[in-house]
């Protein structure tokens, strides 16, 4: 199969259906070309079924023959981060917990994915329960970063960040509860959105912080953001913190406000760090870029920055104590073969002894003591009021500017087994993404440029509903600086 | 020494609505094992629960009956600890913000007697939160299985202050409890079912002593006699430990309705903690004025409301409303026939406590269900009146009739030829006669003497082989001598 197919974007690839140029069957058969092709250096799934797929893409052609097609999507092979319920799929989270678990209902962005026609292609791997920066806490595997296999792709949504970046699916969806989305795209070169909270529906969506958890697209062109975004997003009735607002054709935006002169803001809390890391080279010529656009640059202040890692793995950590706590080998999740059952309780601790791997073990711990009483006060509470200060930083500065435009990870992905052993540096690998999970708002990532040979990406963070705007401000650079056409060799 | 006891309840009050709490399940009971189930009911990953109105609805009905404050805003907290009857682990329930705030309920202690009403107490409450119901376990010889049909119902526990000092008041607060939640169609109440469950927190001090004792926590009282004796058992032997200079230790207890004992399931080792903190996947729920309002009015008159607007407005004795009252049904059933005619409400009171009762339950029927109508019972008791038949002719002969067949009084005293067949005129013939024959009490009644004329009664009643209608023949007996 052909270079072009694989590494083709889903609207390219949805006209070529269209026209009947090409068949989604075809396409599948790529697509599943391409996944064995290269699965056994990058390690992005957890398990495909071939034959559903083909299956779904056979449904898709009979549609587009009928001239019933669903649209830009229909045909369409997505890859699904193995923490998002698809009905008669496993939904494991890469943790030994839910080896053997088969989700019975759709997530309802999977359902929407249905309903459009995509063909929905694999489980891709992530950190057991979303809990990582490096996919190296999958308890099945570790992906490799396409473009150095020696490299982490990024975490928790590695697997669909190095999958759509080695062609292996057209799209992906992954989550970013702290910048799961963003980071592993920035690392692989990728466009990767998390949508403002409530913007996507979280049913179906295995939860690891609830009031962080959002589901979002990881695709190698920004138009393919749109359209994925697009074809997930919308009020959502089964779940209570789903927001109402109209649904927004995302890809018309991105006409609508080409040529729109910005202005953006750089937090100089984020630059005064890093600012003559390698990997910020990329990200200053970016900056450079805009201003020659006529955009006006400013510095802004986000002053409780410092303090955004500890008040999220307060938050985080807490929420995930609880909405863990039903994985207890009770019911759906593993059981220890062997417990002393002497009570319920010996089949819960040594349940969960043997299916939780080390960092998720350590999080539930942390979050267990955070809001165990004597300490919620000064953890928990805390927190949530430190949260709202930062939020407050955040619409302040947005007074100012539409939007601001920071690095998204410190460094470009780093070696496997660097920071395994080191939790707090692997932790503060998200410190620029995991204020826009706190604060609620929009946040994405751009491939912008290189350093060493491995990607680097510019964040974007825009005002709560306002997605439109980012990917029109990314859809500048992109058609400027081309790194879509950029691909690993492999 | 005198010893008091201390009680404050706890009792959890499954709220009827179509669908469970947080999701769109139906809830029932008595279905097969895990029927009544959905990923958000079994906590499967990704489900997320979503508030049901009928429940908010419920809740803030009860609130209002039990003279509650309704605070603007209110929010849902995760209380977490692990039980296999708990699909996730966690318990959705109101910690420091609950629906309800305060109130209190008007309570009835037994009377001196059946004709007396008794002394009504207030009983404070504390609160009354939402939250959702958990599962149940089965127990069988090698395995231990749950059942999560009745996981996620709607379920209210209604806290009250430390208020009460009997088995008795308790009794009576969950009986005043239980007929209001009845009456407002929040619950029906049935124990047995598990839609009503209390435990009951038990203290006894010395008298005059301020400082509560220790507590212990009656548990698995499944009916409100469970309730009076557990607690009555529990204070006495409370009562006896502290005389014999015995310390109460803080425990968990059951009590065994069977063995009529109550026994000590768990000592209270440190006090659990629960990790209470704000669910991050459900919305504070803002409660207004307006849905207040629409609550409120659909509010029906409570029932000690009821009762005495009952004694003051038909002038019932208080041993009929206390049978009345208890069944909205029966009591609006009873006012649909007694508003028609107030004067014969005595009357129409008297048949539906004592026949209608007695005939349904024989007959093993409901109300609703009954061939009887309130319009049909008056009809009976109009006929008495008039005199047309007498009144144990018509408790005994035309009521069951009417009962079994639903018609009306006439119809049943032609069909049996009930009517005497001699008219009016004839019976005014005999009571002349008995007039003539008795001069004696016709002479005292002419003294003053009211009760005299009852002397003429007999004579007349065996000139008609008992068929005259005493009433009639008491109303032509004056109208002959005056």
């Amino acid at each position: 199969m052909s270079e072009e197919l694989y590494y083709k974007s889903a609207s390219e690839l949805s006209e070529l259906l269209d026209k009947k140029e090409l068949s989604a069957v075809d396409l599948m058969k790529a697509t599943i070309a391409r996944t064995k092709q290269v699965e056994e250096k990058v390690g992005a799934f957890n398990s495909y079924d071939e034959v559903d797929a083909l299956a779904q893409a056979d449904a898709s052609d009979a549609r587009r023959a009928a001239g019933n097609s669903l649209g830009p999507l229909d045909g369409i092979p997505v890859g699904i981060k193995d923490n998002l319920a698809v009905n008669g799929q496993p939904l494991t989270c890469s943790s030994k917990m839910l080896e053997k678990f088969v989700s019975p209902y759709d997530a309802t962005c999977i359902e929407k994915l249905k309903s459009q026609g995509a063909v929905l292609w694999g489980r891709l791997n992530l950190d057991e329960y979303a809990m990582g920066s490096s996919t190296e806490n999958s308890a099945f595997k570790t992906t490799s970063n396409p473009w150095n296999l020696d490299c982490i792709p990024g975490g928790s949504s590695g697997g669909s960040a190095a999958a759509a970046a080695a062609g292996q699916a057209v799209m992906t969806l992954g989550s970013d509860t702290g910048g799961s989305i963003r980071q592993p795209a920035s690392h692989c070169g990728v466009v990767g959105l998390k949508p403002t909270y409530g913007r996507v529906s979280r049913y179906g969506l295995a939860a690891f912080a609830s009031s962080l958890d959002q589901v979002g697209p990881l695709t190698r062109s920004v138009k393919d953001a749109a359209l994925l975004l697009q074809a997930i997003s919308g009020h959502d009735e089964r779940d209570s913190t789903s927001y109402r607002t109209e649904t927004q054709n995302f890809v018309a935006a991105l006409e609508k406000l080409r040529g729109r002169k910005w202005t953006l803001g750089l937090p100089k809390e984020y630059f005064a760090s890093a600012a003559d890391t390698p990997a910020m080279k990329p990200v200053l010529e970016a900056i450079e870029f805009y201003k020659s656009l006529g955009c006006e640059v400013k510095e802004v202040s986000l002053p409780h920055t410092d303090y955004a890692v500890a008040t999220y793995y307060i938050i985080a950590t807490a929420e995930a104590s609880s909405n863990l706590a039903r994985y207890d080998g009770i019911r759906y999740t593993h059981r220890a073969e062997k417990f002393d059952a002497k009570d319920s309780v010996d089949i819960y601790c040594q349940s969960r002894a043997e299916g939780f791997g080390e960092e998720v073990k350590r999080r539930i711990i942390l979050g267990t003591y955070v809001l165990s009483s004597g300490y919620y006060d000064a953890y928990y509470l805390k927190a949530q009021k430190v949260r709202t200060l930062i939020r407050q930083d955040f619409e302040k500065a947005f007074e100012n500017v539409d939007a601001l435009l920071t690095p998204t990870s410190p460094t470009p992905a780093f070696k496997k087994g660097e920071k395994s052993s080191d939790p707090l540096s692997m932790y503060l690998s998200d410190i620029y993404t995991i204020s826009a999970n706190l604060a609620g708002i929009p946040g994405m990532s751009l491939p912008c440029g290189y350093s060493d040979g491995l990607p680097v990406g510019l964040q974007i963070l825009g005002k709560p509903f306002k997605e439109d705007e980012l990917l029109a401000i990314a859809n500048e650079f992109e058609a400027a600086h081309p790194f879509k056409d950029q691909h690993p060799s492999l | 020494m005198e010893y008091e006891a201390v009680i404050g309840l706890e009792v959890h009050v499954q709220i009827k609505a179509e669908s469970k709490i947080f999701s769109r399940v139906r809830a029932g009971y008595g279905h097969e094992p895990n029927k009544l189930v959905d990923p958000v009911v079994m906590g499967l990953p990704g489900a997320l629960p979503v508030m049901n109105k009928a429940a908010l609805d419920g809740i803030i009905k009860a609130g209002l009956a039990l003279n509650c404050t309704i605070p603007e805003t209110c929010k849902w907290d995760r209380k977490n600890y692990f039980y296999p009857d708990s699909p996730n682990n966690y318990q959705i329930t109101q910690y420091d913000q609950p629906i309800c705030d305060g109130g209190y309920v008007e309570i009835e202690l037994p009377g001196k007697n059946r004709g007396e009403m008794g002394e009504h107490k207030k009983i404070k409450l504390t609160r009354i939160h939402l939250e959702n119901d958990v599962g149940k376990l089965n127990h069988f010889a090698d395995d231990s299985l749950v059942d999560y049909n009745r996981a996620f119902t709607s379920l209210m526990e209604i806290v009250s202050e430390p208020d009460m000092h009997s088995g008795e008041e308790a009794f009576a607060f969950l009986t005043a409890i239980r007929q209001t939640m009845i009456y407002c169609g929040i619950s029906d109440c049935d124990m047995e079912k598990g839609q009503m469950r209390a435990d009951a927190n038990i203290s006894v001090r010395p008298v005059g002593q301020k400082e509560l004792g220790q507590k212990i926590e009656l548990k698995n009282l499944n009916s409100i006699t469970g309730v009076k004796n557990g607690i009555e058992y529990e204070i006495k032997r409370q009562t006896r430990e502290l005389k014999k200079g015995n310390v109460i230790k803080q425990a968990t207890w059951r009590w065994n309705a069977d063995l009529g004992q109550t026994e000590m399931m768990r000592e209270k080792e440190d006090a659990h903690d629960y990790r209470y903190f704000p669910d991050p996947d459900l919305m504070p729920v803002r409660i207004d004025e307006e849905w207040k309002a629409k609550l409120q009015a659909e509010i029906p008159e409570l029932p000690w409301d009821k009762q005495r607007r009952f004694m003051e407005e038909y002038g019932l004795p208080y041993s009929i409303t206390a049978v009345l009252v208890p069944d909205r049904v029966l009591s609006d059933w009873f006012e649909s026939a007694a508003k028609q005619q107030p004067k014969l409400a005595q009357a129409i009171g008297n048949l539906v406590a004592n026949d209608l009762l007695r005939e349904l339950s024989e007959a093993g029927q409901r109300l609703e269900d009954c061939k009887i109508t309130p319009d049909s019972l008056l009809g009976l008791v109009q006929v008495v009146e008039k005199g047309t038949i007498p009144k144990n002719v018509a408790n005994k002969d035309v009521f069951p009739e009417m009962f079994k067949s639903g018609e009306t009084a006439e119809q049943v005293i032609e069909r049996k030829g009930l009517k005497p067949d001699f008219d009016e005129g004839q019976v005014k013939v005999w009571c002349q006669e008995a007039i003539d024959e008795n001069p004696k009490p016709v002479q005292n009644y002419k003294d003053g003497n009211e009760k005299a004329l009852n002397a003429l009664l007999g004579p007349v009643m065996k000139k008609s082989k008992g068929k005259a209608n005493p009433q009639l023949v008491n109303k032509l007996i004056r109208e002959l001598i005056d």
